[in-house]
């Protein structure tokens, strides 16, 4: 049993920190260690620019113009990014639609769109989530009925993250309202410029406009977009959700999170002495310190079989569950080493010490992260089922 | 033995519930905390006529005889409704600090002022490198002939920027963490020499820095006796504020819990799941114990045994502190998605809770007071 990188991951690994050492721009690595929102510009042109080394579609194969990395060398890479301060591509296109396309695309599609997620010329939102469709995301209601050569589509979707800046949607609607829930599913792309398309933005409790509801009203789209065939969405929708097993427990950036804190508290002062000279705060830190641990070494079990090409052990499906525990812990943690500074908000400019300005926004942004992708007590309801056996 | 409210109580707790619910709907606290003073004037005017502003002061004072009990009741109420006026720096604390130390005449002009609803104040203590130490004051106090000037930096002074006058802690003598040498001092934010830096908080309230070079001040209490008054304000201010996230908890809590019944997934109300029952449970245990909290530090507030008021208080900030957090965190979990969003109430309940924790010390610090007190 060992831990350790192979002389060929360590060369990459000197390759990648080297790359982002000459290449990441200074302010944007400041807005993302201090938890800044993003502009669409900032985002389109950094996604560019680690395209440009082939470090954007870091989970594609190179048969789709992607890097072709081993898991090892993705996590690596991931290690590096965050250590770096750099901030990550958009996962919409990349990480979920990228992967389902390439499985069950056509040709065609494959043609057409993957190229353009690959040169930032598409940005994509998710159409999943409905107001009455959440955890119970099966239960959702948008319809799509074939007319012709075209799918009439109406209904409304939630929680469409940057619906406002994608031109393109990946859709899960309703084909079937006669058989099982699930297999009435189809999984559809639409063009966000199609005519009956509505986007109404939610400004989520950080204060920013992330989200949106999108409303579909007889919202008519070429037969030919369907991905994979009528009733496969459902399929689909649980393949792109389990496909990233390596880096969903989001230790590399809460690792940096982790040192920032670490920093801020050495570097800030309080009542005579250093943050980190009050006995409590160092032990809150040391305990999510070590909470970061378990759950790296958590992701090293799941990668190591993954990179061995076996299926992941037991440990891999607590890596949502804790990884976002994570997040929201070290998220509190640095509300907490603001102090008084917990009180401005949203200022134009920083009241107190510039690392503590966006912690708040951060804090309450991550109380989201129990909640997005199955929520945490209904991925704990799925493993008592699955692993543990309790029906 | 007898925890139930008297008559009089009863109609204080009355009258503002019937205020929050008909005049302070969540839209309307929108609409006002978007206003550019972040505030309203004339709801202000409405609780000096109705005689709020003066409930908890002496008859001797000018108010109807009250004490911490009336305003907990009225602070659990304002809670609830989220309310932005600013009774707790206003009436709270720097009401309590003239009440504590001013002279006669301070009390005659001020705090008949503050009851009257004519004046806004505030206490403005911590500094950029305070921490949550009181005592931590670098700001210092000069004396020429009868007349005092004060220079330094009070940061997040809660209501500083719409505040007529503020009381400031400041060192007239002794070195920067000396209990012995703080003075306390009320000065005009309109004075030369008073620059005040604005700003929103995270609950939709208003905060303020507020730098003095050389301004004007007039001193409250004793010269260099300070300390044990501000710490004292400084515990009603506590207790005022855990009763308003009481006020908080208590609705989050009930909002909730209707939520639960009437969302449906699978078919069902959510609340029909056995680990949403427990947590709905969880949370009306922390309102409830929470409660008792309340009561308990309403009580021994004004305890003459210091040790008494330090000890009830800080258990009370370390208790409710603990279960706001959990209460907070909770509504905005079971309410999903929907939770998370600024249209809804339970992302802003969520965000007072989450500064109460902050709110005149952390947990932490408070727990660490209450450890070495004996």
């Amino acid at each position: 049993m060992n831990i350790d990188y192979s002389p060929e991951e360590l060369e990459f690994q000197q390759e990648v920190r080297a790359w982002f050492k000459e290449n990441l721009p200074a302010d944007l690595k400041q807005k993302s260690l201090n938890g800044e929102m993003l502009s669409r510009d900032e985002i389109v042109s950094w996604q560019k620019l680690l395209n440009s080394a082939n470090y954007l579609a870091v989970g594609w194969t190179e048969e789709f113009g992607g890097p072709g990395w081993t898991p090892t060398q993705r996590y690596i890479f991931d290690a590096e990014r965050a250590a770096a301060g750099a901030p990550i591509g958009l996962s919409m296109g990349l990480i979920m639609l990228g992967p389902v396309l390439q499985a069950f695309g056509t040709q065609e599609q494959k043609d057409k769109y993957l190229p353009r997620i690959l040169n930032s010329e598409d940005w994509w939102c998710q159409g999943y989530s409905e107001p009455g469709a959440g955890s119970d995301l099966a239960s959702l209601k948008t319809q799509a009925v074939l007319d012709g050569d075209e799918y009439v589509i109406n209904g409304t979707k939630i929680w469409t993250t940057y619906a406002h800046h994608a031109n393109l949607c990946f859709c899960l609607v309703r084909t079937d309202n006669e058989c099982k829930i699930q297999a009435g599913i189809s999984f559809i792309l639409i063009d966000m410029n199609t005519p009956g398309i509505e986007i109404k933005p939610i400004v989520s409790i950080d204060g920013e406009h992330h989200l949106n509801q999108t409303f579909f009203d007889d919202v008519r789209v070429p037969k030919e977009n369907l991905v994979g065939v009528e009733g496969q969405g459902w399929t689909i929708a649980k393949y792109l959700l389990t496909h990233e097993r390596t880096t969903i427990a989001g230790v590399a950036d809460s690792q940096m999170t982790l040192a920032n804190i670490k920093r801020a508290a050495e570097t800030n002062e309080a009542d005579g002495c250093s943050l980190m000279d009050d006995e409590q705060t160092r032990l809150d830190i040391a305990q999510a310190e070590i909470n970061m641990m378990a759950l790296e070494y958590s992701n090293f079990r799941t990668l190591a079989d993954t990179a061995a090409g076996r299926a992941p052990g037991p440990e891999s499906s607590l890596l949502k569950i804790k990884g976002s525990e994570a997040q929201q812990e070290l998220s509190e943690l640095k509300v907490k080493l603001a102090g008084y500074y917990a009180y401005p908000w949203m200022t134009e400019n920083s009241i107190g010490p510039d690392e503590f300005t966006h912690a708040t926004q951060s804090y309450n942004f991550l109380r989201a992260s129990t909640i997005y992708g199955g929520s945490s007590e209904v991925q704990k309801n799925v493993l008592a089922k699955m692993l543990l056996g309790l029906r | 033995m007898d925890f139930s409210f008297s008559d009089e109580q009863k109609l204080i707790q009355d009258a503002v519930e019937k205020f929050v619910q008909n005049d302070y709907s969540f839209d309307v606290r929108n609409k006002i905390v978007a206003s550019d003073e972040g505030f309203d004037r004339a709801i202000w005017k409405q609780f000096a006529e109705l005689g709020w502003l003066g409930v908890s002061f002496s008859e001797e004072d000018g108010g109807f005889g009250g004490g911490a009990m009336e305003t907990s009741i009225m602070m659990e109420a304002l809670g609830s409704g989220m309310v932005v006026e600013p009774y707790l720096s206003t009436v709270v604390l720097a009401g309590n600090a003239l009440a504590f130390a001013g002279s006669a005449e301070q009390k005659a002009e001020l705090l008949a002022s503050i009851i009257s609803g004519e004046l806004l104040m505030a206490l403005a203590y911590a500094e950029a490198k305070s921490g949550y130490n009181l005592a931590n004051v670098a700001s210092t106090a000069a004396k020429a002939g009868d007349a005092y000037t004060i220079s330094g930096e009070k940061v997040v002074v809660l209501s500083g920027e719409s505040a007529d006058k503020v009381i400031v802690s400041a060192r007239t003598s002794g070195s920067v963490a000396d209990e012995d040498g703080i003075s306390l001092f009320i000065v005009d934010t309109k004075a030369a020499g008073v620059e005040v830096q604005g700003y929103k908080t995270m609950d939709g309230a208003r905060g303020a820095n507020i730098r003095f070079n050389d301004a004007p001040a007039e001193l409250l209490g004793e010269e260099g006796k300070g300390f044990a008054v501000l710490e004292r304000t400084v515990d009603y201010g506590i207790v005022a504020s855990a009763a308003q996230a009481l006020g908080e908890m208590k609705t989050a809590y009930t909002k909730t819990l209707e939520y639960v019944k009437t969302r449906e997934q699978f078919g069902v109300a959510i609340g029909s799941f056995q680990v949403i029952q427990h947590r709905m449970v969880d949370m009306f245990m922390a309102v409830e114990s929470s409660r008792s909290m309340v009561i308990m530090a309403s009580m021994k507030v004004a305890s003459q045994d210091a040790v008494e008021r330090k000890k009830a208080v800080s258990g009370a900030k370390v208790y409710i502190g603990q279960n706001a957090r959990a209460v907070g965190q909770d509504s905005v979990q079971l309410h999903g998605g929907i939770g998370m969003t600024e249209e809804l109430d339970i992302g802003h309940y969520f965000r007072r809770l989450t500064l109460f924790c902050s709110a005149f010390g952390s947990t932490n610090y408070h727990l660490k007071r209450f450890a070495y007190l004996g």
